[in-house]
């Protein structure tokens, strides 16, 4: 008896310790969306919780979970690597921008074959995805890899078993420069892929690949970097072979037309620059024109300033590119015009 | 605390007070103990019916060919189940193929054969594999077995197995390493510990003198355990390997790892494929339109009424061997 009612005591002290702790004056926001963004955006959510008083809770489900849950209003913002249509837009009262650059590189397992000694053009990638080119000493890549010893290997082909931007920003590329892909299988987060196996994320497919003999993936350039992966080159619509790197991205970034492009919705891939990679892409902002909370989005659009600004440092630490200054000063006209919260 | 002060208490009530507080604390404890019982059918039912409900614009734009078409392409939205039910019912077979004929090894090993100080610690250590995640069983499966299997044994398979006329297209194929077969090698190694477990414990509740007089007929140890354990325990037997092969249907996370996640029909186990379980993780997400996600929701339903029909073919097979033997 005694015991028991000694034990009460202190169960109930506890609670009421607990409840004393004083309520921290912090301010929070919200959002969900890309998991392509989400080492940036949480570097970014930790070095500005330092200067301000702000905490950015984001979680990473997939761009098709991002947009719904912003169209639901669950969120303050939503991330995702495929940009709505203005139309899409305007029917959800939605404000979208661009954030940050990455690139999508193809990554290969093909005995002999060492990083970037391998040339890759739409054509070729597009027959490979397909499934047309089915052995690495294929005619068709013999011919624009003279010099290369190409094995007689099979092909492996992994794309994604998940929803993904990142698929989308591949397929999307594939279906401006093969007429047969997008005709076959075209563009979406998801796809109806001609052939391979898919692996989990970006940590999936780079896993199949570095385990699959002769096989073929495509990572985002960060896991390239990271994992020391065999990256190939590729020849962009200007005809020069570029590398995967911060310089060629910018290129990209650089020549694709924002400023024709109502709310940002532009595809970054196949950009005309003559140093422009291909594969570049971006991920894109959603938040509400008119926001519900004014002050949440005044908050957010601060977070997004840093980024934008002070956060480059860390993002190029990351593997990310950041926006040159004149799409910075685009995008920052565009909070005024469009998001009612300043 | 005191007994005696409680039975005076007790004796001097009337007979008919006790008699009812007894009666009614009876029924109260019936009515929580069947009130248990029909919230676990509710529940089963409301889930059900919910995904029925979900599932049910899939059903109705596709109607059967979604049982029986292999094309499952977003972008146009037609989705067709076919690949992902044979890659859970095929993966789960070969599971259980493997599973059952080891766990009664292992069972009848700890039970018959083997000395007394080595039957403890064998079977704590069968039981921790039970313990550790799938998601460890899928990392281990990639990193370890895959190449394992595309570097040893695929290219033996496709080399002597894939030539036999008739069943040899279930053994050919590139070596890939990921694929049906070894999604379910795996599945048979998660599962082995539950089915043997229940064997073992229910092989060691034989009454020993029914063994025993088995022996002293002169029954060798096989001829014991086939004509006089295995009939004893059958209904737990069944019951163990289908607690085994229901978790071997429903696994996820180990299987998505290591099955290829194709959404391509081919009849070599070599082949990578998909299952109901895995393509359902890793699509839900990201399923933006309402008939993406309704198609997920029915390929769950599906799943939902495939262990269902298992277990009742269990159940009434266990039913049917009751009657025949007259127990």
């Amino acid at each position: 008896m005694k015991l028991s009612r000694g034990l009460l005591a202190i169960a109930v002290a506890g609670l009421i310790g607990v409840t004393q702790v004083p309520a921290q004056a912090q301010q929070q926001i919200t959002g969900a969306g890309s998991t392509f963004v989400y080492p940036v955006l949480s570097r970014w959510a930790a070095d500005y919780a330092k200067e301000s008083n702000l905490q950015v809770n984001y979680q990473a489900i997939g761009s098709g979970g991002g947009i719904a849950q912003i169209k639901a209003g669950t969120v303050d913002f939503g991330a995702t690597d495929k940009p709505l249509s203005p139309d899409e837009l305007n029917a959800a009262g939605l404000a979208q921008f661009p954030l940050v650059i990455g690139g999508i590189v193809p990554v290969l397992n093909v005995t002999g074959i060492k990083a970037g000694e391998l040339k890759l053009d739409g054509p070729a990638l597009a027959g490979i995805f397909l499934g047309k080119i089915k052995e690495w000493n294929d005619p068709a890549l013999a011919r624009l890899n003279p010099g290369v010893k190409l094995p007689h290997e099979r092909i492996s082909v992994v794309h994604r078993s998940d929803g993904s931007g990142t698929t989308f920003n591949f397929v999307n590329y594939l279906s401006k420069i093969s007429p047969e892909w997008k005709e076959k299988v075209g563009e979406g987060t998801s796809v109806a892929w001609p052939t391979g196996v898919g692996g989990k994320g970006n940590a999936g497919v780079a896993a199949y690949v570095q385990r699959l003999k002769g096989a073929i993936g495509y990572v985002e350039y960060a896991y390239v970097i990271q994992n020391k992966m065999t990256w190939t080159a590729l020849v962009n619509a200007a005809g020069t072979t570029v590398k995967p790197s911060a310089e060629s991205f910018q290129q990209a970034a650089a020549t694709a037309d924002w400023s024709n492009a109502k709310d940002f919705d532009l595809v970054m891939t196949n950009a005309p620059g003559k140093d422009a990679y291909p594969l570049a892409a971006t991920v894109f902002i959603l938040m509400y024109k008119q926001p519900k909370d004014a002050a949440r989005a005044k908050t957010a659009l601060g977070f997004f300033r840093y980024a934008l600004d002070k956060g480059q440092q860390a993002a190029k630490e990351l593997d990310y590119v950041p926006f040159p200054d004149s799409v910075v000063k685009q995008i920052e006209a565009y909070w005024q015009a469009s998001i009612h919260a300043m | 605390m005191s007994s005696a002060a409680e039975t005076d208490t007790a004796l001097s009530s009337s007979p008919r007070r006790r008699a009812s507080s007894a009666a009614a604390g009876d029924h109260l404890f019936r009515l929580l103990a069947a009130g248990a019982a029909f919230l676990v059918l509710i529940v089963l039912a409301m889930v059900a019916l919910s995904m029925l409900y979900d599932g049910m614009p899939a059903f109705r734009k596709f109607g059967w060919h979604f049982f029986v078409g292999t094309e499952w392409d977003p972008v146009t939205e037609q989705f067709a189940a076919l690949v992902p039910i044979y890659g859970t019912l095929v993966t789960s077979l070969i599971a259980m193929l493997i599973a059952v004929p080891v766990s009664f090894g292992i069972a009848v090993f700890l039970t018959e054969i083997a000395p007394t100080w080595m039957r403890g610690p064998v079977a704590i250590a069968i039981e921790l594999l039970a313990g550790i995640p799938s998601i460890i069983y899928g990392m281990w499966g990639l990193f370890v077995f895959v190449p394992f299997m595309s570097n040893w044994v695929d290219p033996w398979i496709d080399a002597n197995l894939g030539a036999i006329p008739g069943i040899g297209a279930l053994f050919s194929g590139p070596p890939l390493g990921v694929g049906m077969l070894t999604a379910g090698i795996v599945l048979a190694i998660m599962v082995i510990p539950f089915v043997s477990s229940v064997m073992r414990d229910v092989f060691s509740l034989v009454p020993p003198p029914l063994r025993e007089s088995g022996f002293a007929l002169g029954a060798t140890r096989w001829e014991v355990v086939r004509n006089v354990v295995l009939p004893y325990t059958r209904t737990a037997v069944v019951g163990g390997i289908f607690l085994g092969l229901g978790r071997a249907l429903g696994e996820t996370m180990a299987v998505t790892f290591v099955l290829g996640n194709a959404f391509e029909f081919s009849t070599s186990l070599l082949a990578p494929g998909n299952s109901i379980a895995a393509a359902i993780a890793n699509e839900f997400t990201e399923a933006e339109t309402d008939m993406y996600r309704s198609a997920l929701i029915a390929l769950g339903l599906l799943l939902f009424v495939v262990t269902f029909i298992v277990l009742s073919l269990a159940k009434l097979m266990l039913l049917r061997m009751a009657r025949e033997k007259g127990t």
